[in-house]
C-alpha cells in the first residue's frame, strides 16, 4: 500500500485503552511517579542538630549559568551560631524566573547544603513570589521543604521527602567506582541517607554490578579495578 | 440574487425580513459554534489516533478548550509591525474570514427534498428554503469566494512588511490558485450531470440515492476531495504554514485576535469544504425521513458532514506532508489532466446518449482518446525535461 498504508495504522489506534501519555490527575490524587533524577525547586538542608549546612561560600552563585542565585555570607554570631563553621549564608535568594534547574549548584556545593526536591508545580503570579528567600528555601524542623501558598503539594507525601536524590546518585567527584559509598553528611529529619543503587547495570546482562565494579564503554568489559583517573 | 427562494417571491413584509434575519443569525452562530467544536473534535480524534489523550482540562472531555483558547487570544497584545501597510494589514484577516462565512450561506443544511418538494419547508406560515441564500449562480459564489480568500492570504503576507510572510504568501497563493483549476473541473462534472448551478437544484437532483458520487463515476469526488483539501490548506497540503518545518507562513506577523481570525477561517474552511462535498456529491440533506420532515434532513446532513470531517482528520493523522514540487506536480500533471479527461468522458457519454450511440461505441472511443492524450502528455513532459537538462548543460535559454 505504501503511501496509503498509514490510514490503517492510525485507524487501529482509535479506542485503544493503552495510551502513551497519562492524564494529569490534579484533583483526584495519584499523580504519576516522578523520575529519580527530577530537578524540582531547591531546598537548603540542615544538619541533624538543626544547624544550617550553608556556609555562604557563594560557589553555587558562581557556577550558576543563569545567574539566578544571590548569596551573601556573614560571620556566625559566637553566642548563637547558625552553622557549625565560621560563616553562614546570611542572604540566600534563588530567582525562579531565571533558574533552569541544571543542578550545577548542587554539584558545586561543598557541604551538600543546597539540593533539589521533586516539587516542580509552583506557579507564582508576581516577581516577588518568584524569588525564594533563605527562609523559604530552608527545610522545616522535620527536614521537609516548606510549602508556599502557590505550590501544588497534592502528592507531597511521595515527593517532599526526596530532597537529595541527585546528590546521592552522583558519587564523589563523579567517579563511578565510588557508587554505594556514603560521601555526605546527615540531614535533619532523615539522618544519613542510603546511597542510591542501580547506577552500574551491566549493559549486556542487565544485572546490577556490585559496588566497585563498573562497565567500561571502551572495552565493553567489566573492570574490577577503579580507573586511576584521566584515562577516559 | 435571492430570487430562487419562494420566501421572497411575493410581497416582502416584516415577517419575511424577520425570517431572513433569523436565518442569517442561525447560519452565523452555527458556523462559529461548529468551528469551535471542530477544533476540539480534530484535536481529540487526532490525539486518539496518535495514542495521546488530547484536551481534557476545560469542561467535560475538554470540550471548552477552544473557547478557553479564544478567550486567551483576545487578551494577547495585538502587534502591528513597524513597516506594515496598516490598512491592508488590518483588512487581510477579514478577507480570509468573510469568504468562509459567505460560502456557507449557499449550503442547504435541511429541507424536505422528497416527492418534488424541492427543499421547501414551512416556517411561521411562510414557505422557505432551509438555506440562507439560493442564488441562481449558486455554486459560482463558492468558487468566487475561494478566489477572494486567496487575496486574504496574499495581502496578509504582502502587508506585513517582512520577508517570511511574503514568501509564505507567495507559496500559499500559488498552491491555492493551482488547485482552483482542478476544483473547477471537478465541479463542472456536477453541473454537467445535474444541469443546474444553484445548490438547491443540485441537491434536489440527487434525491432517492441518485448521489452524484456514483452518477459522476467517483473520480470528480476524489478530485474535489484532494483539491479542496489543498484549497483549505489542510494537511497533507498544509505547507502554507507547515508548523514543524518552516516559519509560520503568511500570518507570521499576526498576533492576538487577528491571528485568531486566520485560525478560525482555516477551520471554518474545513467545515465549509465538508458541507460543499456533502451538497455536491453526497446528496446533501437527502435521506429517509424517519423523524419528520424537519429534523431528519438536518440529521442526515450532519451525519454526512461529520463523516467527512472525520475523514479530514484521519487524513491529517495519516499522511506525511507533501513537498512543494510534489504538490505542484500533483496539481498540474495529475489532477488537472484527470479532471479534464473525466469531464470529456462524461460529455461523450451524455452526447452519445442524446444522439443514440450505444455505449459499446462510446466506451472504446473514450479509452482510445484517453490513451492518446496520456501519450501526448508524457511526451510533452519528456520534451520539457530534456530542454531543462539542455539548459543546465549549455545555458542555451539564458
Amino acid at each position: 500500500m505504501g503511501y496509503l498504508g498509514g490510514f490503517g495504522v492510525t485507524l487501529r489506534q482509535i479506542g485503544r485503552r493503552k495510551r502513551v501519555t497519562r492524564p494529569y490527575f490534579k484533583d483526584k490524587g495519584g499523580k504519576r511517579d516522578k523520575p529519580e533524577r527530577l530537578h524540582g525547586r531547591h531546598v537548603l538542608n540542615r544538619y541533624e542538630d538543626g544547624m544550617e549546612k550553608c556556609i555562604g561560600c557563594e560557589l553555587c552563585a558562581g557556577v550558576c549559568p543563569a545567574r539566578c542565585i544571590y548569596v551573601r555570607g556573614a560571620d556566625n554570631p559566637p553566642d548563637d551560631p547558625v552553622s557549625p563553621g565560621e560563616r553562614y549564608g546570611f542572604i540566600y535568594e534563588i530567582n525562579y524566573l531565571r533558574c533552569i534547574h541544571c543542578d550545577l549548584c548542587v554539584e558545586a556545593c561543598p557541604t551538600e547544603a543546597i539540593t533539589e526536591s521533586k516539587l516542580f508545580e509552583f506557579s507564582f503570579t508576581n516577581r516577588a513570589d518568584a524569588i525564594y528567600t533563605r527562609d523559604e528555601l530552608l527545610v522545616g524542623d522535620d527536614g521537609r521543604p516548606k510549602q508556599m501558598p502557590w505550590e501544588d503539594w497534592t502528592d507531597a507525601d511521595a515527593v517532599a521527602p526526596h530532597t537529595s536524590a541527585w546528590m546521592r546518585a552522583t558519587s564523589a567527584s563523579g567517579d563511578a567506582s565510588y557508587e554505594g559509598k556514603v560521601g555526605w553528611s546527615a540531614e535533619l529529619g532523615f539522618g544519613i541517607r542510603e546511597p542510591e543503587r542501580g547506577q552500574m547495570v551491566d549493559a549486556q546482562s542487565g544485572e546490577e554490578l556490585p559496588p566497585g565494579q563498573f562497565w567500561s564503554a571502551a572495552t565493553g568489559e567489566v573492570d574490577l579495578e577503579p580507573s586511576e583517573g584521566g584515562d577516559t | 440574487m435571492l430570487a430562487a427562494d419562494p420566501l421572497l417571491a411575493g410581497k416582502i413584509g416584516f415577517a419575511v425580513i424577520a425570517i431572513v434575519l433569523l436565518k442569517v443569525v442561525i447560519t452565523f452562530v452555527f458556523l462559529l459554534v461548529a468551528t469551535m467544536l471542530m477544533i476540539w473534535f480534530e484535536r481529540k480524534i487526532i490525539s486518539d489516533m496518535q495514542n495521546r489523550i488530547g484536551p481534557n482540562r476545560a469542561g467535560p472531555w475538554g470540550i471548552l478548550q477552544s473557547l478557553a483558547d479564544g478567550i486567551k487570544v483576545f487578551f494577547k497584545e495585538d502587534l502591528t509591525p513597524d513597516r506594515a501597510d496598516r490598512p491592508v494589514f488590518k483588512l487581510a484577516p477579514f478577507l480570509s474570514l468573510v469568504p468562509a462565512f459567505v460560502t456557507f450561506s449557499v449550503i442547504p443544511i435541511g429541507g424536505d427534498f422528497s416527492n418534488g418538494h424541492g427543499g421547501v419547508i414551512s416556517m411561521f406560515g411562510h414557505r422557505t428554503l432551509f438555506q440562507l441564500a439560493d442564488p441562481p449562480i449558486g455554486f459560482l459564489v463558492v468558487l468566487a469566494m475561494s478566489s477572494i480568500a486567496v487575496y486574504g492570504v496574499m495581502l496578509a503576507g504582502w502587508s506585513s512588511g517582512s520577508k517570511y510572510p511574503l514568501l509564505g504568501a507567495v507559496r500559499a497563493s500559488a498552491q491555492m490558485v493551482s488547485y482552483e483549476a482542478a476544483l473547477g473541473l471537478s465541479t463542472a462534472a456536477i453541473f454537467l450531470v445535474t444541469g443546474a448551478l444553484n445548490t438547491n437544484a443540485i441537491v434536489a437532483a440527487q434525491h432517492t440515492w441518485r448521489w452524484n458520487l456514483w452518477v459522476t463515476g467517483g473520480v470528480p469526488f476524489v478530485l474535489f476531495l484532494i483539491a479542496g483539501t489543498a484549497e483549505a490548506n489542510r494537511p497533507p497540503f498544509d505547507l502554507v504554514e507547515a508548523e514543524q518545518e518552516i516559519v509560520g507562513g503568511y500570518h507570521t506577523e499576526y498576533s492576538s485576535i487577528r491571528f485568531a481570525l486566520f485560525y478560525l477561517a482555516e477551520f471554518m474552511n474545513a467545515i465549509t469544504l465538508a458541507a460543499i462535498l456533502t451538497t455536491l456529491f453526497l446528496g446533501g440533506p437527502n435521506g429517509p425521513l424517519f423523524v419528520g420532515r424537519f429534523v431528519s434532513p438536518i440529521f442526515w446532513f450532519f451525519l454526512k458532514l461529520i463523516g467527512l470531517l472525520f475523514c479530514f482528520v484521519w487524513v491529517r493523522a495519516s499522511l506525511p506532508r507533501v513537498r512543494y514540487d510534489q504538490l505542484m506536480d500533483l496539481g498540474w500533471k495529475v489532477m488537472i489532466p484527470v479532471g479534464l479527461g473525466w469531464l470529456l468522458v462524461l460529455i461523450a457519454f451524455r452526447v452519445g446518449n442524446e444522439i443514440g450511440w450505444h455505449w459499446y461505441a462510446v466506451f472504446p472511443a473514450c479509452v482510445v482518446a484517453i490513451v492518446a492524450a496520456y501519450g501526448l502528455l508524457v511526451t510533452a513532459m519528456r520534451v520539457s525535461r530534456r530542454n531543462e537538462s539542455l539548459e543546465d548543460l549549455e545555458g542555451i535559454f539564458d
